[in-house]
């Protein structure tokens, strides 16, 4: 079993405190919850909403960095720290980067849960 | 280490890391509430702190601070306003980006900061650190609430608590029991925890009736303030009152005792005025309001010189001015006080009971 988007010790650490059942509750959560956040963003894009879309980077940030999911939390935090782009260009083209990232992210984690 | 069953507030506007730290702290063997806001993290601390709400009040809050509605910040700034609030830990939970936010975060009252994603021995080490903090402030506040009346939980809650003292004029009264030893060699302990729990019911009304203050009981004796930590006009007269009060109350306990076939009890009495310091003295965690200076060290010296010049209550020079001429004083002389350079004119207070 690969999980190459996945840090494998943080997750399996986060197993071993948690519990895997409870992680796996957990993985279902942010599998619901991402997508909002992704959405979201794009909406914050749109309206121009900085503080909406600094939230949601942090908050998507935040728990790639609970599941291991380094890649996809990598590109959250340079997103909230760089918070709205002065061109609505380059958001879109990171936003882009952001939801691959978290499709290979939301397979790797549902592998490793029910794998 | 973590006390066992402490009720924890969690707060956080993202359910995953909602979920895991109460997960975290389920298994860590605390009960756990959540909230998804800052906002209504303030209305669920405000109903379980209010009237007696079933699940009693939050002993701790772990604060997330980027959340829609009402920030980490804001709660923060919050509780620090209010009063019922204000001791409560808040520990922040948070991946918040740069230095000076934590620092904020610190300087807004929080007890410690936890980066996220939260490590779970950590967690449990700051919780059960808090936990204790907690403990101790909640033990000290239920002491002064206990030995120290209104009165001095009213001057903590007004001014807040601060080691050190300041400069008060007011007067300080030394009581405790004659023949006490002989007579806890006499019977069982459990009477005399009897005797005592009375004794000091007894006293305390006597005391607190007449805006004195228990600041301190040592096995049968006690030291009471009139004057400090507010302000008392007719301080000295007021302990005097006060005394001739304990004594009544004692006499007709005594008329109980001795119905029961047991032996009387009788009590001397010390009381010195002037200026004092009067303040907290201990340790940040634990401390006690008390008085000190030479007032308070003649008074204890008077206490101990009821049993030679065989009288309930003895007073000095200042005491005695206050008193005007309505009660009978008996002038009893100079006295040589250990400690003291000159001597000191000792007076006796009404009746002239004992031995």
């Amino acid at each position: 079993m690969t999980a190459p988007t996945i840090a494998f010790a943080t997750f399996r650490e986060l197993q071993d405190t948690a519990g895997p059942e409870f992680v796996a509750e957990l993985v279902d959560a942010f599998l619901e919850e991402a997508p909002l956040m992704l959405a979201e963003l794009r909406d914050a894009r749109a309206t121009s909403n900085a503080d909406s879309f600094r939230r949601a980077a942090h908050s998507l940030k935040s728990n790639s960095q609970t599941f291991g999911a380094m890649a996809l939390g990598a590109l959250a935090r340079d997103l909230e720290l760089r918070g709205l782009a002065a061109s609505a260009a380059n958001d879109d083209a990171a936003l882009d980067a952001l939801d691959a990232a978290y499709a290979q992210a939301a397979a790797d984690l549902k592998a490793l849960c029910h794998g | 280490m973590a006390e066992p069953g402490a009720y924890l507030l969690v707060v956080d506007d993202n359910k995953v890391n909602r979920l895991l730290l109460t997960r975290s702290l389920e298994i860590q063997g605390h009960r756990v509430a959540s909230a998804q806001n800052g906002r209504v993290a303030l209305e669920m601390l405000r109903a379980a702190a209010g009237a007696q709400s079933a699940s009693g009040a939050f002993d701790l809050l772990l604060l997330d601070m980027e959340m829609p509605e009402m920030d980490g910040f804001q709660v923060l700034e919050q509780l620090v306003a209010d009063r019922a609030l204000r001791d409560l830990p808040v520990i922040v939970t948070s991946s918040l980006e740069g230095i000076a936010n934590v620092v904020r975060c610190i300087e807004l009252g929080a007890e410690d900061y936890l980066a996220k994603p939260v490590n779970p021995v950590l967690l449990k080490a700051r919780i059960g650190a808090s936990l204790e903090k907690k403990r101790l402030r909640d033990q000290q506040k239920e002491l002064v609430r206990r030995f120290a009346t209104s009165e001095v939980a009213q001057d903590m809650a007004q001014s807040g608590f601060a080691l050190g003292g300041r400069r008060v004029h007011g007067s300080v009264m030394f009581s405790d029991i004659r023949g006490f030893t002989a007579m806890v060699e006499s019977q069982s302990p459990e009477e005399t925890i009897e005797l005592l729990n009375t004794y000091y019911t007894l006293m305390f009304d006597a005391i607190s009736d007449h805006g004195g203050v228990v600041n301190q009981m040592i096995g049968d004796g006690l030291m009471a303030i009139f004057g400090a930590p507010l302000p008392l006009p007719d301080h000295a007269a007021s302990a005097v009152r006060a005394a001739l009060a304990m004594i009544e109350m004692i006499e007709l306990f005594n008329l109980e005792r001795v119905a029961a076939g047991k032996e009387p009890i009788r009590i001397g009495i010390g009381i010195a005025s002037g200026e004092m310091v009067a303040g907290y003295t201990g340790t940040q965690q634990r401390a006690t309001y008390t008085c000190i200076g030479d007032t308070v060290n003649l008074a204890a010296r008077l206490e101990a010189h009821t049993k030679v010049a065989q009288r309930a209550i003895l007073v000095d020079a200042a005491t005695r001015s206050a008193l005007g001429e309505s009660l009978a004083v008996e002038a009893l002389g100079a006295v040589p006080f250990k400690g003291k350079s000159a001597s000191v004119e000792v007076f006796s207070i009404g009746l002239t009971q004992q031995p």
